[in-house]
């Protein structure tokens, strides 16, 4: 006797790209079989800006604007990575107090982009009060920017050989009490979101990314830590005097569940805003006299040649590499994207997940459609 | 079995702890601004709209150069021999006539790029920020005074008079 | 009702004398007219006040304008515009379900006003079998959800309807059993007779079913269960915004939309009320009795409601279901059977 397997029909589920938790224009093609999610094939490009081709026809300063519109939550970090490498690709060193402002306003700008990612994060998983606290907090580092620079967003701070502006009078004051305010809300979000049992039951255990999965798609950032790997371009390939600071690198435990799993990446940008306050403390007890713009190039013309410079950005390995021909135009400027890498690896590790997993997986790998399709 | 209890019991506590939470803020002060009864006190460095003094202008053309996103239209005339010579605030001599200096403010990406390299000063972004128009043209600010205005072109395709030196 | 009927026929001359069905009427109307005014009113209030809680706990202010004081006539606004929006009905939609549901969902809550005691002679009709009715009748709502979710013709709506489905009717159970611990010792049905059980005591509230051993924890089983019956965080997964969009009414605007709303708040009321009913002593109380304690309980339950909704993510359907069957339930089976043992003693 034959049995005839009960078959029920598959269905497709597009999410997105309007849709109020795939973080922008992402969409995602799921088939579902009831609540599981069989397949998942992300679609990307709605945001597609051709930045590459812009920045051809740009000169070197010019692409920085379009650079801190990549990535639009952290675009010092952006711009950092930029000037870094076109300043590596002129041979140009600038002096200590450009170096720890830099180190200054990535790290706020971290911090800021990880408190953005924690609370759209908690917003995915149903919970809206701890999103809201975020930006609160969040705003006041946005505010010292906007001080610093005359932008909340997007910034144009970091020059090839300087920054646009020195910081104004009092802002390590008022950087210090920013500081020593928000403190509190951390661990006042660790006990509202982080250990919350309905939290750790929705993120813990879900859309597990292995040690092994993370290196072999190139996963890198927080989304890497949380595997529980000890990789953070800060310590592993210092740059703007990163090495000089005292500052641990956050792994994922695997506390409650498995290694890697959305509970441990999200944790570890929790962890990292603290070591970012380590990083900032000092840099400001320490932040030496300069003229930041002494080193600025009156023409930004590189000689003939390439390079490829790297930083780590709130959302992991941020590469440009930059062909020059010794014209003020970049020949190619290439970006390798961290979030391109951390949504190829979504299809993997939320398969057999449900629909609201989906939703969790997304949020926790935290990426940004802009620098994404760039 | 122990498990269960325990997880039962750790929901419900970190449930009330959340709850007290919130409870506190309930009756914490508020951090929204009412806008338009309210303002910020907008930093000086605050970089909104575009403003170009034109009297002080010299018609470089290093701003349309140095703007990544070629929002700014200029075209110039030189000033013949025979007349008056006029100078900027700060002395420069200006030898060029700037018969038209356009900024589209819809086009703009705020980066400040063009107002470092301007020799006189004369094209700042000022912390004015409510600037919201009915009509997309009306984003076309329109500073030269001198002459009607040429149909913009874009700037990076056309051949910019060399500054004068 | 009736009260209302004894002082018509007291006090009007020959009402008495009319024809039985004449006779019930009038005092039918005007309870029903009352209890539409309170279905209008009540969510135009908590609306509000959801949104001033929510704000200040997220240290917001809400809304601020329109009316002037701390934006008092807002929900009013609100409400006018979405009288005044264009109805929509998706082409490929099931029109006669699509226009049904929103009035199912919301009959279901409407008709729970029925047995509610807000006062010792204040209730439209004191059932002997009271809160099987609200039981019952407030289950036509997940009807409506899923006629709203299929009927919409949208996979998200689809997903918001059977996740309803599941929820409501897992949660029913645990709901029941914990009103059987209060129905037992009782040994009544009527919501009235279960109030007149919790008066007196110490101090006037000792006798309140929430102070009891056994009742006291099924009121926290009951609590949770209504939480999911009306589709409130952490049980809000019908209509989880970050997945499904907006769940069920995802295809819904204007007044239809409305209707969801309402019947969503009325749904937070009763709940809520049958809550104070059955454990918080009803319309009892040792300074003032009557439909003001009554009210005052029943939003206090409502308030906790909103407190829950903006302090907690939302869980997910798999473990809704496992709270449902594993928590819940068992506990509300120990209690039930605990109860009947001390009943029986």
């Amino acid at each position: 006797m034959q049995v005839e397997a009960f078959e029920g029909e598959e269905m497709i589920l597009n999410m997105g790209p309007q849709h109020p938790s795939t973080h922008g224009v992402l969409r995602l093609e799921l088939q579902t079989d009831g609540e599981v999610v069989q397949k998942i094939t992300p679609h990307i490009g709605y945001l597609h800006r051709c930045f590459e081709k812009h920045a051809e026809n740009v000169d070197y300063p010019g692409v920085i604007p379009y650079t801190d519109r990549m990535d639009y939550i952290a675009s010092m970090n952006n711009s950092l990575g930029y000037a870094l490498a076109v300043e590596k690709l002129m041979g140009i060193e600038v002096n200590d107090r450009v170096k720890a402002l830099r180190v200054i306003v990535a790290e706020l700008n971290r911090i800021a982009s990880h408190l953005l990612s924690i609370g759209t994060y908690a917003m995915d998983i149903g919970a809206f009060t701890p999103f809201l606290h975020c930006f609160r907090e969040r705003e006041k580092i946005l505010d010292l920017f906007e001080w610093t620079c005359g932008a909340r967003l997007l910034y144009n701070y970091n020059w090839v050989g300087g920054l646009s502006h020195d910081i104004p009078e009092g802002f390590v004051d008022k950087t210090r009490q920013f500081m020593a305010e928000f403190e509190p809300v951390i661990a006042e979000q660790n006990e509202l979101l982080s250990f919350n049992k309905i939290f750790i039951e929705r993120t813990a255990g879900v859309g597990i990314l292995g040690e092994e999965l993370a290196i072999s798609y190139n996963v890198t950032g927080p989304n890497l830590r949380g595997s529980g790997v000890s990789w953070d371009l800060r310590k592993a390939d210092p740059y703007c005097g990163y090495e000089t600071y005292d500052f641990n690198v956050p792994v994922g435990q695997g506390k409650f569940g498995p290694l890697g799993s959305c509970w441990d990446r999200y944790y570890v940008r929790v962890r990292e805003m603290e070591e970012s306050l380590k990083i900032l403390r000092q840099a400001l007890d320490r932040l030496p006299d300069g003229d930041v713009q002494e080193k600025v190039p009156k023409k930004v013309k590189p000689p003939k040649g390439e390079v490829y410079g790297r930083t780590e950005t709130p959302r992991g390995e941020l590469g440009y590499y930059i062909v020059s021909d010794g014209s003020p135009n970049p020949f190619r400027v290439k970006i390798k994207s961290p979030c391109f890498t951390a949504l190829a690896v979504l299809p993997v590790i939320s398969k057999g997940e449900m629909v609201a997993d989906i939703i969790a997986v997304i949020g926790s790998i935290d990426i940004v459609m802009g620098e994404l399709d760039r | 079995m122990k498990e269960y209890f325990r997880d039962i019991f750790q929901s419900i506590w970190t449930v009330l702890l959340g709850m007290k939470i919130t409870w506190k803020h309930l009756f914490t002060r508020a951090c929204t601004m009412q806008y338009p009864d309210q303002r910020w006190v907008l930093p000086e460095r605050s970089r909104m709209r575009l403003f170009n003094k034109i009297e002080d202008c010299i018609g470089c053309g290093q701003c349309v150069r140095a703007c990544p996103v070629d929002c700014i239209y200029m075209t110039t005339e030189k000033r013949t021999k025979d007349e008056a010579p006029v100078f900027a605030s700060d002395g420069t001599p200006i030898k060029l006539r700037v018969t038209q200096f356009d900024i589209d403010m819809s086009l703009c990406c705020y980066c400040n790029l063009c107002t470092y390299p301007c020799p006189t000063h004369c094209l700042v972004m000022t912390p004015e920020y409510e600037f919201a128009v009915y009509s997309k043209q009306d984003f076309l600010y329109r500073f030269a005074k001198d002459k009607p205005v040429a149909p913009p072109k874009p700037a990076h395709h056309t051949p910019v008079p060399e500054p004068a030196k | 009702m009736e009260a209302l009927l004894k002082l018509l026929s007291d006090n009007v001359a020959g009402y008495g004398s009319l024809a039985s069905p004449l006779q019930y009427l009038l005092p039918m109307v005007l309870a029903s007219l009352c209890c539409i005014a309170l279905v209008a009113l009540f969510p135009i209030v908590a609306v509000y006040a959801e949104r001033k809680v929510a704000a200040h706990m997220q240290d917001r202010l809400g809304p601020m304008r329109v009316g002037g004081w701390h934006g008092w006539a807002q929900t009013i606004a609100d409400g006018i515009k979405l009288l005044l929006k264009e109805d929509i009905i998706p082409s490929e939609a099931d029109r006669v379900l699509f226009k049904l549901a929103p009035l199912v969902v919301f009959a279901g809550g409407f008709a729970s006003l029925v047995v509610l005691p807000f006062g010792a002679s204040v209730i439209v009709s004191d059932l002997n079998i009271g809160v099987l009715y609200v039981v019952a009748i407030s289950s036509l709502g997940v009807v409506g959800i899923i006629m709203a979710g299929w009927a919409s013709n949208n996979k998200y709506a689809l997903f918001g309807g059977m996740r309803a489905a599941a929820q409501i009717v897992s949660y029913e159970i645990p709901a029941v059993m914990a009103i059987l611990t209060v129905v037992i010792p009782v040994g009544s049905l009527s919501t009235q007779e279960i109030v007149r059980a919790q008066e007196g005591g110490w101090l006037g509230i000792g006798n309140w079913f929430i102070f009891k051993p056994v009742t006291a924890v099924a009121f926290l089983v009951y609590y949770l269960a209504s939480l999911a019956e009306v589709n409130r965080t952490p049980f809000d997964i019908p209509e989880a915004e970050s997945e499904l969009v907006a769940g069920y009414h995802t295809e819904y605007s204007g007044m239809r939309f409305a209707f969801f709303m309402l019947a969503e708040y009325v749904n937070m009321f009763v709940v809520s009320a049958i809550g104070a009913t059955l454990f918080l002593g009803g319309w009892n109380s040792p300074v003032f009795g009557g439909p003001v304690a009554f009210m005052l309980k029943s939003v206090a339950l409502v308030f906790v409601q909103f407190w829950l909704r903006w302090t907690l993510p939302r869980l997910r359907v798999d473990q809704l279901m496992y709270v449902s069957w594993k928590v819940l339930l068992p506990a509300s089976f120990v209690l039930v059977i605990l109860a009947g043992a001390l009943a029986v003693r």
